[in-house]
């Protein structure tokens, strides 16, 4: 069987998992699981630009805000259908993401990594500076007759779980599909030795650009989802710590994997969940987390996995 | 219609603050042919060579490809009119397999066409001696296999002129007798232009030597010419001991 | 109060910021400097340093100024000890890689904050200062009667206030003689220079790294002890400094001591200016957007040399 085959089969019984533990799980864990799922996709989002094309942001929570915000006010103040709202969303992440990817990325390393995060920081205060219309960190509430799609009710359990997995599934085969593409394979070159691959002839900083984009729109679509599906918009995710939970995910499950973002949101989800019951410090666990991994599996578990058993892991 | 010369330079120069690396450098390549570029240490080769192909900006002057000015495009432009470049120093995709190294370079302009591509890379590692190695990753390789994968990667690129920056430096003397028959095969598409300190290479593979001194010209002929040449032994050969 | 004197105000409030940012952010620049990481537990280590002085304060308890000598002391050393630990064991460990140590020092940060959240709790505790004499200023004025001098209502500053601008000076000074006079501050700086060539001059880089990454902290701390009686002392007040610090090290040029007071004190006094006559959201957000595109800008700081 050709890598490819496998890869395809993997992917899609991993769906089709998602899809059957629903009728296993008790409810209390498949409300968990499509949270997941949506904060799967941010963690895909991210792992596109970190994972595979070797950029370290310290800003993504902006994308995420920026789609949630742009779905949430779109829906609030102008009335948009939840599926017109969505794709409201999606195109204000994609302004956002286009103009800071235009800025940042004359920067490298460090001061990439500075740059992304004082926009990011800027677009939070933006947030509460405009606190009449944002609500703040207070944040709003969606109404319920309004999260429906062609019909479903969104805010029911069921419907919320499969529309998490439909959402899911179309961005993690969508991106499986561009990392093996020409495309993603250059971005890959890019992110092995970037000089290397300018002197093949690429035009670098237009795949970068492009990276950041496309990151930046799943990220947004992430965010969209959550005020969707979960019914609230608010300033919290667009704080430091959901710029960092990405990178704290995609570390955790394994980098440059498609299905390492998943797993790494699964396993800092529970272990949060878990250990909040104990402590209201929880936030601990991540930095121990963080530091365990730099320090041990700078793969993650994805990427050890990669390493060590499946070396035709995706 | 096939300029005589595929490249040439007018006035190019390139000073860092108050030194001047390049002086003013008018050079001509003849299409087809071989041409060595020697020199001693800091003559400014290496900043030459970086403003041919875009590493380097040029301070001054032209640079013109198959008659077209060059000057104002980026690397990846120049690259993509048809110059491939190898590095001084070796780097390669060290992450990837050597087959993923050399498709990424026929990719670029063969673009969505697997089947193309597929095929290049076949025919280049088949070319250069790697087809049996085509799934290990190429940082295992051994060093020298890593220069003549970076060779295979510029080949890859069908390229009308190649660059290469001291391909031969620290390979094994039985492998740099390989390599000038590799070098020599090319020159059915390819026009060669060779940074080299090795003096038993140049001498053997070069059609034309070009001797860069201080950052100017000091010399330009054929092997036999340059050899004879007292300034050029004087500057140069002199005082190297391996000449 | 008029324009007038509002604005004198407001240049000493700045003046304050200004001198706890420059300790601050030479802290990170020092550590930026010489082992070319980027700190991102910086701010804990200040926030920690507050902590600290806050329990050695109400340790020693009898008199204010006994406490708060202590606290400067005692707070510094511990927060460098504990920073020279981390970086022993985090950093040195994953050689110094640039990514992998701004995350290593992301996750610091939580535990840093987060152990101090479980012990230390959630609540602002203050500080007593240890002597804090309101001193009006006067105003100066062409009115009818010609030139005057009067006393607008407002118008004071603290003893403590005017002590925090002086010990900030006096600590960078001793600072800039240990860089430049000793024998301590050559090793670093040719450390600096070239890591490589500074090792096989016998140099232990190693420590040299521990020492400097715990100086940076202890720098930090410093500036924290000095804050905590005008501002109290909390688990999550590390975030601004650190932002700050990070805006001040960039435009004044990543590494370059000078370049990072000045930009200090540009910052310190303009933020200190903006935030009362502006709503400090909007100054911050100006602020933010303003530094961001300088770096985009000008990569390597205002006062950076391009290299």
């Amino acid at each position: 069987m050709t890598d490819s085959k496998r890869s395809i089969i993997l992917h899609l019984s991993f769906i089709a998992v998602l899809a059957l533990v629903f009728f296993i799980l008790p409810d209390y864990h498949t409300g968990n699981l499509a949270r997941i799922m949506v904060l799967a996709i941010f963690a895909m989002g991210y792992n596109f630009l970190f994972g595979y094309t070797g950029l370290l942001s310290l800003g993504h929570a902006l994308f995420f805000a920026t789609g949630m915000y742009g779905l949430g006010m779109t829906m609030q103040f102008f009335d948009l259908s939840s599926g017109s709202a969505f794709i409201a969303g999606l195109i204000c992440a994609l302004l956002v993401s286009a103009i800071i990817g235009a800025l940042a990325l004359r920067t490298v390393g460090v001061a990439f990594m500075i740059i992304t995060l004082m926009f990011s920081q800027a677009g939070y205060l933006i947030i509460l500076y405009f606190g009449e219309y944002s609500r703040g960190d207070e944040g709003f509430i969606i109404a319920r007759e309004a999260r429906a799609f062609m019909g479903f009710d969104l805010s029911d359990e069921t419907n919320r779980y499969y529309a998490a997995l439909i959402l899911f599934s179309i961005c993690f085969l969508v991106i499986a599909k561009l990392v093996n593409s020409p495309f993603g394979r250059t971005l890959i070159a890019i992110r092995e030795n970037e000089e290397r691959a300018k002197m093949l002839g690429y035009d670098v900083a237009k795949y970068k650009l492009i990276a950041v984009i496309i990151s930046g729109v799943v990220s947004g679509a992430a965010g969209a989802s959550y005020a969707l599906l979960f019914g609230y918009v608010g300033a919290t995710f667009a704080t430091v710590q959901y710029s960092i939970f990405p990178l704290l995910w995609v570390l955790l499950g394994g980098a440059g994997t498609t299905i390492g973002p998943f797993i790494g949101v699964l396993f800092m989800f529970y272990l949060i969940d878990l250990s909040s019951v104990v402590t209201p410090a929880y936030m601990l666990i991540a930095g121990v987390v963080l530091v365990l991994l730099t320090l041990f599996a700078p793969q993650g578990l994805a990427g050890e996995l990669r390493k060590r058993v499946f070396k035709w892991l995706p | 219609m096939a300029a005589v010369n595929i490249l040439t330079t007018q006035n190019l120069t390139k000073s860092y603050g108050g030194n001047v690396a390049n002086n003013s450098i008018d050079f001509e390549l003849p299409t087809g042919k071989v041409m060595a570029l020697i020199g001693p240490n800091g003559a400014g080769k290496s900043t030459f060579v970086g403003m041919l192909c875009g590493r380097i900006e040029a301070t001054e002057g032209q640079v013109f490809f198959d008659g077209q000015n060059i000057s104002k495009l980026p690397a990846h432009e120049r690259i993509a009119l048809g110059i491939a470049y190898t590095f001084q120093i070796t780097s390669v995709f060290s992450g990837l397999t050597l087959h993923e190294n050399v498709a990424l370079a026929a990719r670029r302009y063969l673009g969505k066409d697997t089947e193309a591509v597929e095929a290049k890379v076949a025919a280049v590692l088949q070319r250069v001696g790697l087809s049996d190695r085509a799934q290990q990753i190429a940082g295992d390789l051994s060093y020298g296999h890593q220069r003549i994968l970076e060779i295979a990667m510029g080949l890859a690129q069908d390229p009308r002129l190649f660059i290469l920056d001291e391909p031969t430096q620290g390979l094994a003397e039985t492998e740099v007798q390989d390599f000038i028959k590799l070098i020599r095969s090319f020159t059915d598409k390819t026009t060669i232009l060779l940074i080299e300190h090795n003096m038993d290479v140049v001498m053997n593979a070069a059609d034309y030597i070009t001797v860069l001194n201080f950052g100017e010209i000091l010399a330009a002929g054929t092997p036999q010419e340059i050899s004879a040449n007292a300034a050029v032994q004087a500057a140069y050969l002199g005082t190297d001991p391996d000449a | 109060m008029d324009f007038g004197p509002h604005l004198l105000l407001a240049s000493l409030e700045g003046a304050v910021a200004a001198a706890i940012l420059a300790l601050t952010a030479i802290g990170l620049s020092i550590v930026f400097g010489v082992m070319r990481v980027v700190n991102v537990a910086h701010g804990e280590f200040y926030m920690i340093g507050a902590v600290i002085a806050w329990w050695v304060a109400s340790i020693v308890g009898t008199h204010p100024a006994l406490g708060f000598v202590a606290a400067l002391v005692v707070a510094p050393l511990i927060v460098g000890m504990l920073a020279a630990t981390a970086d022993k064991f985090i950093l040195q460990k994953i050689d110094y890689d640039p990514d992998r140590t701004i995350v290593a020092t992301i996750g610091l940060l939580y535990i840093i904050q987060q152990i101090t959240l479980m012990t230390f709790g959630p609540e602002a505790r203050p500080v007593q200062p240890p002597f804090n004499t309101r001193l009006a200023l006067p105003w100066f004025e062409f009115g009818e009667n010609g030139f005057e001098m009067y006393w607008p209502w407002g118008l004071s500053i603290t003893s403590y206030k005017l002590f925090v601008i002086f010990a900030a000076i006096a600590i960078m000074l001793a600072l800039w003689m240990l860089m430049t006079r000793t024998k301590i501050g050559l090793i670093m700086r040719a450390t600096q220079q070239d890591s490589d060539m500074a090792k096989a001059f016998g140099i232990p880089v190693n420590r040299v790294y521990s020492w400097v990454f715990g100086l940076g902290a202890g720098l930090a701390a410093a500036g924290a002890v000095l804050v905590v009686p005008m501002q109290q002392a909390h688990y999550l007040m590390g975030h601004d400094p650190l932002l700050l610090s990070f805006i001040v090290v960039i435009i004044g040029g990543l590494g370059s001591l000078p370049g990072t007071v000045i930009a200090a004190i540009l910052i310190g006094m303009s933020d200190g200016i903006i935030s009362v006559f502006f709503s400090p959201t909007l100054a911050k957000i100006i602020a933010t957007l303003v530094v961001a595109m300088v770096l985009v800008f000008r990569p390597n700081g205002l006062m950076g040399r391009s290299n």
